[in-house]
């Protein structure tokens, strides 16, 4: 069976053939998406990639470091007008980008700091203040927001002369591939095993040796970075910002898609963005049904499902392995 | 000195209703562990029910006791119908909580199916318009019964809690749940009785809000978190703390708004709870149960 002889083992992203095999099969089929599929749907697999950006940050933050957020559409913010104002100003992609995810990292580390004194439902509750407050400061001021008419950001002109939707899946998969490859990277070494540490028992984890503060806010600082990443490539995605794109609502998609897609899991995260992109986009016709959906999902896979998307992939995926016997 | 005046007794009544989310919240934190993030949208709910009764032309009374009720049915239908399953099958705090969540996003969206999205205006006995003057100091009808009913059903719940066998049950259920259970307390149906008659105050409180401000499904966001800032600024388990969290948050939202500025009036929530809770997160009246290992 799976037995884990070695610690470079252990550190491998793939251990079996077979799991290589499939593994490498979804990678090809994603790849090759544009050339296949209709043009709206690699439009919506865009977006689903950026969202994951910033899903496997909250999973590190929410789902392996145990620190409950609902302050996500702040970091967004930050993200995507610190992209967005730099990008105006003439500072090439890959510099706003990175001070975008800086921007929102920094910001994290420092919401971080009620993390080392508060617990719980009293850390989601300043958290979720926090995002309010940035929410209303972006409202308030048109300086930031560009004012009525919101902020255009320049587009990026496509390479090698593919049309508009197929670059931008291109350039969001290169970058989601990425993080996804760092997120696996981060939980496998010793930071990812702190913060798994810091969230099964804190008070443990301190007395074998784990940093708290440090890593708690580490893993703020990780998790705003991601997000806001996200944000800045949201920014360049739609070409347009406004404040009420980062309203409360935001936040809490973010989260549903961390608590269905799986806590604790890199794949389960791909898994729960794409739920709340795809869900919103089948129900377009009852819009107030999207909501329900969500919370109706949230019920079943807490109570039924606690590992959730990834949970049950993990089971069937089992099953399968061990069929005829159960 | 008038002007200070004015803005304490306008924040007084603000206040009051922020007392009564925050109550509802303390109630159910201090006897489940569980923060509602559903409160609001029950409440919501509840005005809702209320709304259309008086559309079909109910008289006021009638049709706000059935809106509370229904408030309440939905708080104990959702204590009996997924909570208690999903305790025994031994859901976490952090899950309790996000299950909560999940309740308000379902209810949410109900609302704005069956209610709509467009905002209504609610009709209520009390006037917004009709001053009374008393020196330099005004106040309209509605701030005035607001304050008077708002301080009238703290009262009356104070008495509930005080001076009632059911009273003593919800004390005892929420001191020691495995305590009350042996001494023959039914825990299950009074931690019901409790999330009813928070989700109960809710409504009233939604009440009385919804002819301030416009009525639609997400009129309540703005007060619920209000009422979650006054509550931990009294002690998320202290009640008397919520009322005096309540009324504190409102008077000086009301100074913020009126000295400093109107635009920092509903950011300064959200720094006090942030404040707050980094000086002294168990708040003013509050007491944390310490946590072992």
């Amino acid at each position: 069976m799976d037995l884990v002889e070695s610690y470079r083992e252990e550190l491998k992203l793939v251990r079996r053939n077979w799991t290589k095999a499939w593994v490498g099969a979804i990678v090809v089929g994603i790849f090759l998406l544009p050339f296949y599929a209709p043009e709206h749907l690699v439009y919506i697999s865009a977006i689903i990639l950026i969202y994951s950006i910033g899903v496997q940050g909250q999973n590190i933050l929410i789902g392996y470091t145990g620190q409950i957020s609902f302050g996500q559409a702040g970091f967004l913010a930050i993200g995507a007008y610190a992209f967005g104002h730099l990008a105006r100003i003439g500072v090439p992609w890959p510099g706003a980008l990175l001070c975008a995810g800086i921007a929102a990292g920094l910001v994290g580390i420092v919401v971080g700091f009620p993390s080392l004194r508060l617990k719980g439902p009293y850390l989601a509750i300043a958290t979720m203040g926090f995002g309010i407050a940035v929410y209303q400061v972006f409202v308030n001021s048109e300086l930031l927001s560009g004012g009525r008419m919101g902020l255009s950001i320049p587009k990026l002109t496509p390479l090698f002369g593919m049309n508009a939707v197929t670059f931008a899946f291109y350039f969001n998969l290169l970058i989601a591939a990425i993080f996804t490859l760092a997120s696996y990277n981060i939980i496998s070494s010793y930071m990812g095993r702190a913060f798994i540490a810091i969230r099964d028992n804190d008070i443990a984890a301190e007395v074998i040796g784990v940093n708290l503060a440090r890593y708690k806010l580490l893993s703020f600082g990780v998790s705003s970075f991601y997000t806001g990443i996200q944000g800045g490539l949201y920014a360049l995605f739609l070409g347009y910002l406004e404040p009420n794109m980062f309203t409360f609502m935001e936040s809490i998609t973010i989260f549903v898609a961390v608590i269905i897609g799986g806590l604790a899991s890199v794949e389960g995260s791909i898994m729960g963005a794409a739920f709340v992109i795809l869900v919103p986009q089948l129900l377009s016709e009852f819009k107030e049904m999207v909501p329900v959906v969500f919370g109706v999902a949230i019920l079943i896979v807490l109570i039924f499902e606690p590992l959730g998307l990834s949970g049950r992939w993990m089971k069937t995926r089992l099953y399968l392995a061990n069929w005829p016997f159960r | 000195m008038e002007k200070f005046i004015q803005y304490t007794i306008t924040g007084l009544s603000t206040g009051a209703v922020y007392a009564l989310v925050a109550l509802g919240l303390a109630l159910i934190y201090r006897s489940t562990r569980i923060l509602n993030f559903a409160h609001g949208d029950v409440t919501t709910a509840g005005t809702f029910a209320a709304f259309a009764l008086l559309s079909s032309d109910w008289s006021f009374g009638p049709a706000a006791i059935v809106g509370m009720v229904f408030g309440a049915l939905i708080a104990t239908g959702f204590y009996f119908v997924i909570l208690v399953p999903a305790q025994r099958r031994d859901a976490t705090a952090l899950g309790q909580i996000i299950l909560t969540l999940g309740l308000g996003l379902i209810i949410q969206g109900l609302v704005s199916y069956f209610g709509g999205t467009e905002p209504h205006s609610f009709p209520f006995p009390l006037s917004e318009f009709k001053i009374y003057r008393v020196g330099g100091i005004t106040m309209s009808q509605l701030s005035a019964g607001t304050l008077a009913i708002s301080l009238l059903s703290c009262g009356l719940f104070y008495l509930l809690i005080q001076r009632t066998r059911i009273g003593l049950a919800m004390r005892a259920t929420s001191e020691n749940l495995p305590a009350a259970q042996t001494l023959g307390i039914p825990t299950r149906r009074v931690l019901a009785f409790s999330w009813g008659l928070a989700a109960a105050l809710g409504v009233l409180a939604g009440l009385f809000l919804a002819p301030a401000l416009i009525l639609d499904p997400f009129f309540m966001l703005e007060p619920f978190l209000k009422g979650f800032a006054a509550a931990i600024l009294g002690g998320l388990n202290s009640l008397p703390g919520a009322i005096v969290g309540g009324l504190i948050l409102g008077v000086a939202e009301s100074w913020a708004g009126g000295f400093v500025s109107i635009a920092f009036k509903n950011t300064f929530a959200f720094l006090l709870i942030i404040f707050v809770l980094l000086v002294r997160p168990e708040g003013l009246l509050g007491e944390e149960f310490k946590e072992r290992v």
